[in-house]
């Protein structure tokens, strides 16, 4: 985070980080919310600070916060993003990679009642390995498939929760 | 000598053979998740949390400890072999670790990180088993004011102290606070924030939280990044050291131990900062005997930061046990594996439930042990898993994360939300926003409603009641000096970058710039 060497020296160009404008206008936005939502609450009794103040002071807070991000941005504030041993900061981000697996993530959601886990989990590797560029399909099938069912039997022997079965079920 | 004793009696209920099983598996997870690229110690706790709650507290508690080992292990194995700490606390043992492993000295790095571990590691737990019950005891009188200026005084020293810019620290800190509001108000049972969805107003597990912020996030953030060459892992064999590298790691470890425990028994601490003082303690101590071999990988270098790491991390647990206030990423996470035990830390849970207290002390000194005993033959083992191939590595990150926030309540609602978390979690990364000031709002926002309503209640809305106590007036002028000494400093001294320049880091981390390539 604080790795001088490994984050990009900030050119002329991108003097300004103008996306950071979104989270700015975002903190309003969930700030504002937060606020308003407070006053739908009703107020008991014996109780002198009340279900209000708290989501009243995060609230005004969030807006200010908002509000000194954008000031900072305009004058030139720039987040020193995270460096990491897998990331490489010197290739515009690949946005379309977390999209796909931001697809595949939401396709477990939708479906892990029916299919159940060891189904959905086995696809949720595969998906995910692929949707990284892997393009060994039938390793990476047969290793997703080995780790959600043996993952399916660790927490129903070793530890007693009972994940879905989905369609397995009677077969598992 | 009571308290050993005690200690004692809690050996005795945590060993048996089925325990000491369920703490050689929680290491050896522990330590698989933790060298993972990518994952740090709080992450591997929070992702292997779920495994641990089908058991029995005691049980649980032993497993968790070796996990909670193993996860720190694991990291500095990854900062020693690749040279990318897997968080801040490990930074100052990847610069000299992983020099010495560039010159065919990993084995020793990684013998020295493990023994020193060790040391600290143990005499940290024997630390917090005389402290934590004596602050406790004192603790108990603390009355909701103390208390509440407590939470405020380890929120802003964590977010302004630590990161890089205060501002963004703060904004991490209230998206965390309102993420706290999620769910039933305490008080009068109104759903807050929660969009009439009935499972937000059952509050937002902090499991998933953590899972979201740190797994997924991260996972994302690497995928919209991911480097096109692999990163160059340095082979290693077994660790082992000879006399002179044990006559030189001896004194690091014991000093280390010594910065690192007080830095992280007070509730303004972290590792970063004993680190930090351990190396340019060893490296000046070098100096001063004409053998410096800071800069070509000196296992001073590794030895004093790592003891130092670990001495921080059982220092956690003072306050973490004692007031229930948690000041690292990890300690945070452990605070909500407590509350999954049913465990709620703080002043009475010394007098409620001192067995478990102990046993979890002994589960700690005993995971400590297995950790040596496993992980020095294992080592080989570990250090290939750096291999696996990117996509298949993160694949597996993102299948672990969503078994184990599934795995906890089995709705498919977790999963949704896990998801969010993650997209906030790539977010911040992209904004850089520090990671420990959210998780930190989370569980500490409700904590401190409760205890100003509490405060409130009893002075009948006298504001003044908060600071009627002297103990809270004293806490206030330390955050006071807390957030005014960062702005001084700055405008007195050179920015910490460039503090680091002098110390020699930047040469080291433009030279891994080249080796990346």
């Amino acid at each position: 985070m604080d790795n001088p060497g490994t984050a990009t020296p900030p050119s002329p160009a991108t003097d300004r980080d103008l996306p950071q404008l979104g989270l700015a206008a975002l903190l309003v936005v969930v700030g504002a919310y937060t606020f308003y939502d407070a006053t739908t609450l009703r107020v008991g009794f014996g109780d002198p600070v009340g279900p209000r103040l708290f989501p009243y002071v995060i609230g005004t807070v969030t807006v200010v916060l908002g509000l000194l991000l954008a000031v900072a941005t305009l004058r030139g504030s720039v987040p020193e993003a995270e460096g990491g041993e897998d990331v490489d900061l010197r290739h515009p981000a690949d946005w379309l990679t977390v999209l796909k697996l931001a697809g595949v993530l939401l396709f477990t959601v939708l479906t892990i009642s029916f299919l159940g886990w060891a189904v959905s989990g086995a696809l949720l590797f595969v998906g995910c390995a692929w949707s990284l560029g892997s393009r060994t399909l039938v390793r990476d099938v047969l290793v997703g498939a080995v780790m959600a069912v043996a993952s399916w039997y660790f927490f129903h022997e070793g530890l007693g929760v009972i994940l879905p079965a989905g369609i397995l079920d009677g077969v598992l | 000598m009571d308290n050993l004793g005690l200690l004692m009696g809690g050996f005795g209920a945590v060993l048996t053979p089925e325990n000491l099983m369920y703490c050689a598996i929680g290491v050896l997870l522990g330590t698989f998740v933790g060298v993972l690229p990518g994952i740090g110690p709080a992450m591997a706790v929070a992702l292997l949390l779920p495994v641990t709650y089908g058991l029995d507290p005691v049980a649980a508690f032993i497993m968790f400890a070796g996990i909670y080992y193993g996860g720190m292990y694991g990291g500095s194995t990854t900062a020693i072999l690749l040279n990318t700490p897997g968080e801040s606390a490990s930074v100052m043992t990847a610069l000299e670790g992983n020099l010495m492993a560039r010159a065919g000295k990993a084995a020793q790095a990684l013998a020295t990180a493990a023994i020193g571990s060790f040391i600290a590691g143990t005499i940290g737990t024997l630390l917090v088993v005389f402290f934590a019950p004596a602050l406790a005891s004192v603790a108990v009188e603390i009355g909701a004011p103390s208390y509440f200026a407590l939470m405020v005084l380890a929120m802003v020293s964590v977010t302004s102290v630590l990161g890089g810019s205060p501002l963004r620290g703060f904004i991490a800190l209230f998206i965390g606070l309102t993420i706290g509001l999620v769910g039933l108000d305490l008080n009068t049972g109104q759903p807050r924030l929660s969009f009439d969805q009935p499972l937000l107003a059952d509050r937002i597990d902090v499991v998933v939280v953590a899972v979201g912020i740190f797994a997924l996030g991260e996972a994302l953030w690497v995928a919209a990044h991911l480097r096109r060459s692999p990163a160059h892992v340095i082979p290693v064999g077994r660790p082992w050291m000879s006399r002179a590298d044990f006559r030189r790691s001896w004194g690091p470890w014991l000093r280390g131990t010594a910065y690192g425990f007080p830095f992280g028994a007070v509730p303004a601490g972290g590792a970063e900062i004993p680190t930090f003082l351990s190396y340019i303690t060893e490296k000046r101590i070098a100096a001063r005997h004409g053998k410096d071999e800071f800069g070509r990988g000196a296992i001073e270098g590794v030895a004093g930061p790592e003891a130092a790491n670990n001495a921080s991390a059982a220092g956690t647990f003072v306050p973490l046990l004692a007031l229930g206030l948690p000041v690292t990423a990890t300690s945070a996470v452990m605070l909500a594996a407590f509350q999954g035990y049913g465990i709620e830390p703080g002043p009475s849970l010394m007098t409620d439930q001192p067995d478990l207290v102990w046993a979890l002390l002994a589960s700690l000194l005993i995971g400590n042990a297995l950790l040596l005993v496993l992980n020095l033959p294992l080592a080989p083992v570990w250090a290939k898993l750096l291999r696996i191939p990117r996509p298949q590595l993160y694949a597996g990150i993102l299948f672990f994360a969503a078994l184990g926030s599934y795995a906890t309540n089995l709705q498919p609602f977790d999963l949704f939300l896990l998801l969010l978390l993650g997209l906030l979690g790539l977010m911040m990364r992209r904004f850089a926003l520090p990671v420990l000031p959210l998780i930190l709002g989370v569980i500490l926002g409700p904590l401190m409603e409760l205890k100003l309503r509490e405060a409130m209640a009893i002075s009948g809305g006298e504001v003044d009641a908060l600071w009627s106590e002297p103990l809270a007036v004293v806490i206030y002028a330390v955050v006071a000096v807390a957030i005014i000494a960062p702005l001084v400093l700055r405008t007195i001294r050179p920015a910490p970058a460039a503090v680091a320049v002098d110390e020699g880091l930047a040469g080291d981390t433009t030279r891994e710039e080249e080796t990346v390539r």
